[in-house]
């Protein structure tokens, strides 16, 4: 499944610096269908190259970083249970910083 | 972008709850509403205007300074601002006012932003900087004192720095970004620090009144999340790294706090707000008094302001002067170390930097 993934708000830092990212990912089971919670995962082990911390805190995103698929907050569409589909866009912005 | 005709995702078709019309794109955490962009820029700025009028923030041919950093909130204020005050017609004068502390690979970068802001939003800048002022950069006081207590020297030189820099651009008040998130986290802040003082002041929409230049916060009641959201879908440029000395303040404990309480009930932050204007303090309670500081003149409830104290420290080499807290109510003890012995009795020799004038 190709997907878009962008990071802004400082998360870029996590991924050298990059916030474009254009992904391809295969479900873990064999229906085809992923969900947020797998992305999530999937970000962890294979972009996040330093300080997981900052992007994740247990099986979610770490409070305050805001999450948009196709430019609608997650909260709209089940957050971790948000099914994602093929071309999807997924942004994680970070609000932990100055203003 | 989103178009009109694109498909829902299973399960997600909501609509707007206010037009009923368009496609839901965000949950408002202050109401749990579900809520079209286009809705979404209305509530926004109607609540912010509401806000603005409500606590009579300013009058008609003032002059106002947006303090600016480049950053999310800042930047969101400043265009907000001159948006309504065309729309509503406040018939303000608008300015930018940016700190440069002397942070290198932080500040340098976020005040290219604010340069940016200025082309931008057409306002006028005005940049004040810690070394034309203090004598010192960020940088080289963090090199002094190691990378404890960093923020409290920064937020003290901070304040008076954004009252210079209103005096030279000769305005009537300073409008700063502080969100609900931040007005939340400093009651918190207070209260675990025990400090009443600043607990009773905390949550005032206009402080300083009574100094040299009064403050706003026109965003005292807006989420940090729908501000970052607000910027998102209009596009707005700022610049979002956290300081680099930031990481070992202690705001930071209680802004993990806040963020996992906004998490399970969102209206938390609001109401923590809420309780932080409702205090009162018992009348037993011995309350420090105002007055002014012996060296410099800025208002201070102890015989010399904060700044002079850090400023002394720096230049005799006393990194710990005015750090922790005095015992007693003004700063008798520290002022005996500051006439030249330091803690090991030995009288010490430190070139001392050149300092700007703190009159005011």
């Amino acid at each position: 499944m190709q997907l878009t993934l962008e990071f802004g708000g400082g998360l870029e830092l996590l991924c050298d610096s990059v916030k474009i990212h254009n992904v391809s990912i295969n479900p873990e089971n064999g229906v085809g269908k992923l969900v947020m919670k797998d992305l999530l995962s999937w970000v962890r082990s294979n972009l996040i190259k330093e300080r997981p911390e900052m992007f994740m805190k247990g099986d979610t995103v770490r409070p305050g970083v805001l999450v948009l698929v196709n430019d609608c907050d997650w909260e709209l569409s089940g957050q971790l249970d948000t099914t994602l589909e093929e071309k999807d866009v997924v942004v994680f912005i970070s609000t932990l910083h100055g203003g | 972008m989103e178009e009109a005709g694109a498909k829902p995702r299973k399960g997600v078709s909501c609509l707007c709850c206010i037009c009923d019309n368009r496609k839901a794109a965000l949950k408002r955490p202050k109401t749990l509403q579900q809520i079209c962009r286009e809705c979404f820029y209305e509530v926004f700025e109607e609540e912010i205007h509401q806000v603005i009028v409500k606590n009579h923030l300013f009058r008609p041919g003032e002059r106002i300074a947006v303090g600016a950093s480049g950053g999310k909130d800042s930047t969101v204020l400043a265009y907000v601002l001159s948006e309504l005050n065309r729309r509503h017609n406040y018939g303000l004068d608008l300015f930018l006012l940016s700190v440069d502390e002397g942070i290198t690979g932080y500040r340098d970068d976020s005040l290219e932003t604010v340069k940016r802001n200025e082309i931008q939003y057409g306002l006028p800048l005005q940049i004040v900087s810690y070394k034309d002022l203090y004598g010192w950069t960020m940088d080289e006081i963090v090199k002094m004192i190691g990378l404890k207590n960093n923020c409290t020297f920064c937020g003290v030189f901070r304040r008076q720095a954004l009252d210079r820099g209103a005096a030279l651009l000769k305005v009537d008040k300073l409008a700063t970004g502080h969100n609900a998130d931040d007005m939340a986290e400093t009651v918190l802040l207070n209260i675990l620090r025990g400090d009443i003082a600043r607990l009773s002041r905390c949550t005032a929409i206009i402080t300083g009144e009574d100094g040299p230049i009064p403050r706003c916060k026109p965003f005292k009641y807006t989420y940090e999340k729908e501000i970052v959201m607000y910027a998102y879908f209009k596009k707005l440029d700022y610049f979002s790294t956290e300081c680099i000395y930031s990481p070992n303040a202690y705001r930071g404990f209680a802004r993990e706090f806040i963020k996992d309480l906004e998490r399970i009930r969102p209206r938390a932050i609001l109401d923590i707000i809420k309780s932080g204007e409702d205090f009162r303090i018992s009348t037993s309670t011995k309350m420090p008094e105002q007055g002014t500081c012996e060296r410099c003149g800025y208002i201070s409830s102890q015989k010399w302001c904060k700044a002079c104290v850090l400023l002394e420290g720096l230049n005799r080499g006393l990194p710990k002067l005015g750090i922790g807290r005095s015992r007693g109510l003004d700063n008798e003890t520290e002022k005996r170390e500051m006439k030249g012995r330091s803690s090991d009795g030995q009288t010490r020799s430190i070139e001392s930097k050149q300092c700007g004038t703190l009159d005011f």
